[in-house]
């Protein structure tokens, strides 16, 4: 292990799905951080970045869940998010929020431009293009909807799976069409939901793979709580383990615990 | 239209379960989407032109009511008549009137959204008069008695056994054992029986997807034909458009021409795409003898100059409902007003209010698809966010949800607190878990186990144990 | 609605867009761009592929109107018009009879030399089963034609009859809508008030997808349209 490390300083965003629910990803996204030769820190006032608040019209909230976010990540490099969905939020989302702020805008601006989705930033802006990890398995890979369609994240995941030792990936058919997750809208509009995740684990029971994997928690949980309840016994991880080598670690989601 | 949009909840649970419906949904599948990203492939100039659309759309509603002027000049110049409607009721009158004028009784309609907006058709019956849809998806559902299901293809839910049904027991006067299983002979058993209507009628009613202040003219682009017979064999020709749909001239047309039908059908072109201007001209042996342009506000200018302007870019293409996972799994109907899917999310609370509508915006899990497709880049998922503002602020959400909402953001705010709970609560949810792995249900939130199994969380968190890391050294 | 109340719904609605626009009435500059816009009617992005030297725009056309289920045959002259008119109709085991548009540009064409077609002159009856008209122009960036409605162009010719033959010379198709445009500007004192009745944009025959989604041609219009490409 190197004494000193100079390369760029990273702060953490490790999301609260992650923190309550999958700790792994979190020191899954450090150790792949590090390996790249950046040097990571987990500043402690950071909780949540607003998207409930913010998708639920609650904009006072989420304004002051983002100028938190803001001010506790200020002095970092880069930050960093292992989640298409929160990077997206912080990226996309924080400027036109404080907009109107003249205290906080530029501040926003200035925090968006350093926020990359944890994937994104190792292909995009370290230039990695390989990994030293091993998970022999057929897996499929599902194309969460903002890292997607706000982040522009596609290639660079599939790129990454190319380089693990013994793993195939098979394209899942329908992997731009969303699982059904949606925040509050699983919850609010279950029948629907259902439906779309049902789609969803047909599509991948149909590639016959394995394993599915995806970079946000919150499409994890809702497709490895669907898949579970249908007896499947596909595991359901997210990229960082796989990409990290620390898959073997820890069961994967909803899976029998030790 | 009637709504019942407040019943989104129930009317989506019967789609479900519909299994007709289901199998209509699923015959279609991808084939819409297909077709419009072959579309876009093929011309390498489609997104500059979706950039252009956007810009001829933005220019006309900042000077919306100086195109609509020289609109109306140019109309008036030619020998027609422009009728200004605030409301549904005034465009109705205004329609009963220029019928009663006209002696009418057989009154034929292209296909209009509009026209379903003001539900002209109810209106027109009690008023005497014999209204009849000519679009061949239009008729299928009036001799049904239920409302279009898709804006560009309002029969999509009827299958065509269905459609024979509704044939044989309207079309009497055919002999009973005759043939109608295949497409080809329902067509042409429409097409026969429609012919008399539209030669019967006196007047015809069409809607217009452009208004082209320039020339004065009335676009309207079908497939069928039956817009341009609607049109063409009356004595008079209305055209009922609402005011956002105004271009400047004809090169600002073609450019929106060339994303409609890419967009809505994935062809290059409509087969008729025609342009009215003003009755016939002198010397001319077809066409009609009077020309009267409704136009209708209808809460459109009340949306300039707010969050929601960007709306009235839509040039009605239905590429955002063909691309919506909640669309396709419920279809229509279940969003209970005129405009359905992601259009209808923003537009139908703007006209009918959101405590009619909210479930609408509500509806969404914002994957951005709808974006993504829109020819006009309409942002739908940012307008549907600020429908759900304003219901917050309205306090029309429900109360459980917005006080779960408010505990979250609550603690949230305040780091050391959050951290500290969510290390207690954590860890108690993963003791019960840890076993299993997850939970079959879990109490307040039926909504998710009725039909997934919750995982189990790994039992610490992650700030948790990177404090005890820290701690310990490495 | 009375005159009076006609005149308030006018003007409430261009006050409460201007009110919403949060200004007053346009200014002259605003009006002066909007009239100017009009006047000059800048193009926007003209495709590529509608900018095509002649040869290859002929060419394009006739691609794009077969992929839309338009049949072409080529013929060398409007001498030749009524032989293929005949044998197309034949060929189809279609009665030999035609309804044509009293068109001026047609009237070179020779019926006399084939009296077995029986062909009458007018707007279209219910009775007709095939008509025959020329066109004003034709876009090759869709395959599509453009027909103008006047005194000796009725439209239902276009519409009515069950198969529609559209006269079609070499010189009339243009690259793209806007090319399309500028020819019809350019006969503008021509049509009183500045247009046509009716401008018809015609891309193949009449079609429907509205049962379950399968396309099936001749919905209301024409279930064939046939074009005589004329010239060398």
């Amino acid at each position: 292990m190197a004494e000193t490390r100079t390369g760029p300083r990273v702060g953490l965003f490790v999301t609260c799905l992650v923190d309550l629910y999958r700790p792994t990803v979190g020191f899954s996204a450090v150790k792949l951080l590090e390996d790249a030769g950046c040097t990571v820190a987990v500043p402690a006032g950071q909780t949540c970045c607003g998207q409930p608040a913010f998708n639920s019209g609650d904009r006072a909230d989420a304004a002051a869940l983002a100028r938190q976010t803001i001010a506790a990540f200020e002095g970092f490099d880069h930050v960093v998010v292992p989640s298409g969905s929160c990077a997206g939020m912080i990226r996309v989302h924080y400027p036109e929020l404080l907009a109107d702020d003249p205290a906080w805008a530029h501040r926003a601006r200035h925090l968006s431009a350093r926020t990359h989705e944890l994937v994104s930033f190792l292909v995009d802006v370290l230039g990695v293009t390989g990994v030293a990890a091993r998970y022999p398995d057929a897996v499929t890979y599902h194309d969460s909807c903002s890292g997607l369609r706000e982040l522009g994240i596609k290639a660079q995941p599939r790129a990454l799976l190319a380089s693990v030792d013994g793993l195939e990936l098979r394209e899942l058919p329908g992997a731009e069409v969303c699982c059904g997750f949606g925040g509050t809208f699983c919850v609010k509009y279950p029948e629907i939901s259902n439906r779309m995740v049902e789609d969803k684990a047909a599509d991948i029971a149909a590639t016959g793979a394995g394993t599915v994997l995806a970079g946000d928690m919150g499409c994890l949980l809702n497709i490895a709580g669907k898949l579970s309840r249908q007896g499947s016994p596909v595991k359901v991880r997210h990229v960082a383990e796989v990409l990290s080598g620390l898959a073997g670690d820890v069961p994967a989601i909803g899976e029998t615990g030790r | 239209m009637h709504s019942t949009a407040h019943s989104f909840p129930e009317n989506s649970r019967r789609a479900l379960e519909n299994e007709r419906l289901q199998y209509m949904l699923r015959k279609s599948g991808t084939g819409f989407q297909d077709k419009r990203r072959r579309a876009a492939e093929r011309l390498p100039e489609f997104e500059d032109l979706r950039d252009q659309g956007k810009a001829i759309k933005n220019h006309v509603l900042e000077n919306l009511d100086v195109y609509l002027e020289m609109f109306e000049a140019k109309v008036t110049e030619q020998g027609g008549h422009v009728h200004w409607c605030r409301t549904a009721a005034e465009a109705r009158d205004t329609i009963t009137e220029i019928c009663r004028n006209a002696g009418a009784k057989t009154v034929t309609k292209g296909k209009s959204m509009i026209a379903e907006e003001i539900a002209i058709n109810d209106h027109l019956e009690s008023n005497g008069f014999i209204p009849i849809e000519t679009d061949l998806g239009e008729y299928i559902i009036q001799l049904r008695k239920e409302p279009p299901s898709h804006i560009i293809a309002p029969a999509f839910h009827v299958s065509k056994e269905e459609v024979a049904d509704a044939f044989r027991a309207a079309h009497t006067e055919l002999p009973k054992d005759r043939p109608l299983d295949e497409p080809r002979e329902l067509i042409t058993e429409a097409r026969l029986m429609l012919r008399r209507r539209f030669q019967e009628a006196d007047v015809g009613i069409t809607g217009a997807n452009l208004l082209i202040a320039e020339t004065g003219s009335t676009v309207i682009v079908t497939n069928e034909g039956n817009g341009d017979l609607t049109q063409t064999l009356p004595k008079v020709h209305v055209v009922l458009a609402s005011i956002e749909k105004i271009v400047p001239n004809l090169e600002d047309a073609a450019t929106v021409l060339r994303l409609l039908a890419r967009s809505a059908t994935g062809q290059e072109f409509s087969a008729y795409t025609t342009f009215s201007t003003g009755p016939h001209r002198p010397g001319d042996v077809d066409g009609p003898a009077e020309f009267h342009v409704v136009l209708l506000d209808n809460g459109r200018s009340a949306l300039l100059g707010t969050e929601f302007q960007e709306v009235l870019r839509c040039i009605r293409c239905g590429a955002c409902m063909n691309h919506c996972p909640v669309y396709g799994a419920v279809g229509g109907h279940a969003y209970g007003w005129v405009y359905p899917g992601p259009i209808g999310a923003v537009l139908d609370p703007a006209l009918i209010g959101i405590k009619e509508a909210g479930h609408l915006p509500n509806a969404s899990t914002f994957c951005g698809r709808c974006e993504a497709v829109c020819p006009m880049r309409i942002p739908l998922p940012k307008m549907m966010r600020h429908w759900r503002e304003k219901e917050f602020e309205q306090k029309l959400q429900p109360p459980a949800m917005r006080r779960g909402l408010g505990v979250w953001a609550w603690f949230a705010r305040r780091p050391a607190l959050y951290h500290a709970a969510a290390k207690m609560a954590i860890r108690t949810l993963g003791r019960f878990g840890r076993g299993k792995g997850r939970f079959a249900s879990l109490p307040l939130a039926d909504g998710w186990t009725r039909f997934r199994d919750m995982p189990a969380p790994e039992g610490r968190t992650f700030q948790d144990l990177w404090a005890e890391k820290q701690r310990g050294g490495r | 609605m009375s005159d009076q109340s006609k005149g308030e719904a006018r003007n409430q609605i261009l006050s409460g867009i201007r009110t919403a626009l949060k200004r007053g009435p346009a200014t002259d500059a605003q009006r002066g761009a909007a009239a100017e816009r009009v006047r000059t009617h800048p193009r926007n992005l003209v495709p590529a592929r509608a900018q095509l030297d002649h040869e290859e725009q002929v060419a394009l056309f006739v691609r794009m109107a077969l992929e839309v289920s338009c049949t072409v045959e080529r013929i060398p002259d409007l001498a030749a018009v009524p032989q293929a008119v005949a044998e197309y109709l034949a060929g189809l085991n279609l009665p030999a009879e035609l309804r044509v548009a009293p068109d001026p540009e047609l009237s070179a064409i020779p019926w006399a030399e084939r009296p077995t077609l029986t062909v009458t002159a007018g707007r279209a009856r219910d009775a007709d089963a095939v008509s025959l008209t020329g066109a004003f122009a034709a876009v090759a960036e869709t395959g599509t034609l453009m027909l103008v409605s006047g005194a000796e162009r009725p439209t239902t010719l276009n519409f009515l009859p069950d198969t529609h033959i559209v006269v079609l010379r070499r010189d009339q198709i243009v690259g793209g809508y806007e090319d399309a445009w500028d020819r019809l500007r350019a006969v503008q004192a021509s049509f009183e008030g500045g247009m046509p009745r009716t401008v018809n944009l015609i891309t193949g025959p009449s079609r429907t997808g509205d049962i379950e989604q399968t396309i099936q041609l001749g919905a209301h219009g024409p279930r064939r349209l046939h074009v005589l490409l004329v010239g060398e």
